[in-house]
């Protein structure tokens, strides 16, 4: 059992090793990529089931009993964020095949996307606080790599700017994981839950608390910490920004409220309202940003942000249907933010720009290709019946529940400001004809790039058509894991050996 | 740097702060030290080399391209978590084969704690080494 639990970061970072000496053959480096990806894929899928069907779990790496070894759990937040990783991983591998130059592939570029797949699910895991920044820094590092590697000037001017300010991330949550550590004497999350409530320093947690908000806020990129995403997301290739609009902010987001459910269980008199209180300025900031810009790349970035929001929001509201709406958000947006920077990837390759202004015509070029985009842009923007809507639906059910009547205002505007900016992707790369009469259709590009280029684009699309079709099964789940995160006694009996009540 | 007295004291330390790292990557099996920081000690003694005797030299006196030493570290350090597979235990659980005495009265053994370090080692040498001639030729 311990070694299933282990394997979604031992899959990668074997694979990494295994890419490393291979990277002088982009082919076999991608066969093994791929090989790689679907393993984590598969073990993934085990995790989930065996999650759904028997409850969490928990495994001590070296045999070190908790609360002295390094701990790994698997609940059901951990397991839907593992499984959504594995198909972002396989998916981004597949079109990484025709996006990535031999150039990069050989710098190593399969070894480092490895690395930093092994960072993500590695964090989704484990149930340490200071293996959690271990995790944190194999991502930082191998995501640097990725963002610099082929050193275009562009690509090292926001890498600057992305390494400097997740270095003070870094540097907060290690400064915040030494107090606790001297608060407590512990730093397994499951025992930090037991021990913080005994500390009688209510001064001391509060300041904690906060700090911890602060780091793990630049990661994920709330308000108003968020300055280095757009500043660095649209410089390198499109396969890298994919990866790190799906997984690399999420991660923050999944700290944030594995942090301030678990280990911080109780509302400290203001932390959920700093949270609510930044999540509504995130999600506002990152949709007028989008609105101001006219680079395809920028948009979708700008609008990560203001997803984040949404995500943030429904921790701060702290209820069981929010704390769902969370769940069910951070899976459709995930899946839907990796698809639209793929589309825009494919758009480059047929029309030769990310600028809004020198493009168009795609639709009439290849209306397949549009259609997966129309999926994936309006279920961000929350039309029915696409997963979005379900997602925000949620959120807002949850406002209501709890009498936030501007919470659900400031939703609402953000809703359709994101719709005015995808309308705008949709007018002036899809619908307008193109300036240079340039556009290509997918047909022009080779059999095996077309193929590469649209198989990942087509499997999300599904999976947002799924979550939007069919999503009482995916609710109930995320009912479920919320369940399980604001009663953490199973968690906790999983880790320490506690009878659950 | 063309100095005359730092290339002569250089010879010297260099191989004194490499037996130096070797003797903290032992040491830290039972006291303060070990692969991390002997890596980063034998990295400096590299970095000495390079000061003194140049980028050249320094890269052919390490023979392996840094890169590869590190990927090599880390698989070292990799596989010897998975030696636990064979015994059933969890991952990364110590495995101990003892030459002499037992448990209580000591003797010699060998551990995978040791082979997991060596890794360490490697990868921290290779990793920094990596960032220094990078800085260096840029």
């Amino acid at each position: 059992m311990s070694w299933l639990l282990a394997l979604p970061f031992l899959i990668p970072i074997f694979t990494a090793l295994a890419t490393f000496p291979a990277r002088a053959r982009p082919r076999l480096c991608g066969v093994l990529s791929i090989f790689g990806c679907t393993l984590l894929l598969v073990v993934t899928i085990a995790i989930l089931v065996l999650v759904e069907s028997n409850g969490t779990h928990a495994a001590q790496m070296g045999d070190w009993a908790a609360p002295f070894g390094i701990t790994l759990v698997a609940d059901r937040l951990s397991a839907v964020m593992l499984l959504i990783s594995g198909i972002v991983g396989l998916c981004v591998a597949i079109f990484a095949l025709s996006d990535i130059g031999k150039y990069r592939v050989k710098l190593g570029f399969h070894s480092f996307f490895q690395l930093l797949l092994a960072g993500v699910c590695g964090s989704f895991i484990t149930g340490d606080i200071f293996n959690l920044y271990v995790w944190f820094e194999v991502m930082l590092i191998a995501s640097f790599a990725l963002l610099v590697l082929g050193g275009d000037r562009i690509q090292l001017d926001g890498g600057i700017k992305y390494v400097a300010l997740n270095l003070v991330s870094t540097l907060l949550m290690l400064t915040s994981i030494g107090m606790i550590y001297g608060l407590t004497g512990t730093l397994n999350m499951a025992q930090l839950h037991i021990s913080l409530a005994a500390v009688d320093n209510p001064a001391a947690v509060s300041t904690l608390a906060v700090l911890f908000i602060c780091a793990f806020g630049i990661k994920a990129a709330i308000f108003p910490l968020f300055f280095w995403l757009p500043a660095s997301y649209h410089a390198p290739p499109v396969a890298v920004t994919a990866v790190f609009a799906g997984l690399l902010t999420k991660v923050g987001v999944y700290a944030l409220i594995r942090t301030f459910t678990l280990i911080f269980p109780n509302d400290l008199g203001f932390t959920h309202s700093i949270l609510l209180g930044t999540a509504l300025l995130t999600m506002l900031t990152g949709v007028l940003g989008a609105a101001a810009h006219y680079e395809f790349r920028k948009i979708l970035a700008f609008h990560i942000i203001s997803q984040i929001g949404f995500l943030v929001l429904g921790l701060a509201l702290n209820s069981p249907l929010a704390l769902a709406g969370a769940v069910f958000y951070m899976v459709h947006n995930i899946v839907a933010k990796t698809n639209l920077f793929l589309i825009s990837g494919t758009a480059q390759r047929l029309t030769g720009s990310f600028e809004l202004s020198e493009i168009g015509g795609i639709y009439r070029a290849s209306p397949l290709l549009s259609t997966f985009f129309f999926i994936a842009a309006f279920s961000l923007a929350g039309f029915p019946p696409l997963s979005g809507f379900w997602a925000k639906l949620l959120l807002l059910k949850a406002s209501l529940d709890q009498a936030a009547y501007w919470v659900v205002v400031v939703a609402l505007v953000t809703g359709v400001l994101t719709l005015f900016s995808m309308s705008k992707i949709w007018a002036e790369a899809f619908l307008k004809a193109h300036p240079k009469d340039y556009c290509k259709c997918l047909g022009d590009i080779p059999r095996y790039e077309r193929y590469q280029r649209l198989l990942p684009v087509a499997l999300l699309a599904l999976i947002t058509l799924l979550l939007g079709l069919v999503p009482g099964p995916f609710i109930d789940y995320s009912l479920a894991a919320a369940g399980e995160l604001l009663e953490p006694a199973g968690y906790l009996g999983a880790v320490l050996g506690l009878q659950t009540q | 740097m063309n100095s005359l007295i730092l290339q002569t004291a250089t010879r010297v330390l260099v191989a004194l702060i490499l037996v130096f790292s070797i003797y903290m990557l032992l040491r830290g099996h039972n006291y303060p030290g070990g692969g991390f920081i002997a890596g980063l000690i034998a990295a400096s003694a590299f970095a000495l080399f390079a000061i003194a005797w140049g980028m050249e030299s320094a890269q052919s006196a390490l023979r392996i391209p840094p890169g590869n030493l590190a990927a090599s570290g880390v698989l070292i350090a990799a596989l010897s978590g998975m030696l636990a597979l064979f015994s059933g235990d969890a991952p990364f659980s110590g495995q101990w084969l003892r030459l002499t005495g037992d448990k209580t009265t000591g003797g010699i053994s060998i551990s995978n704690v040791l082979i997991f370090d060596i890794g360490v080692y490697l990868a921290v040498l290779g990793a920094v080494l990596t960032l220094i001639f990078a800085l260096e030729e840029a």
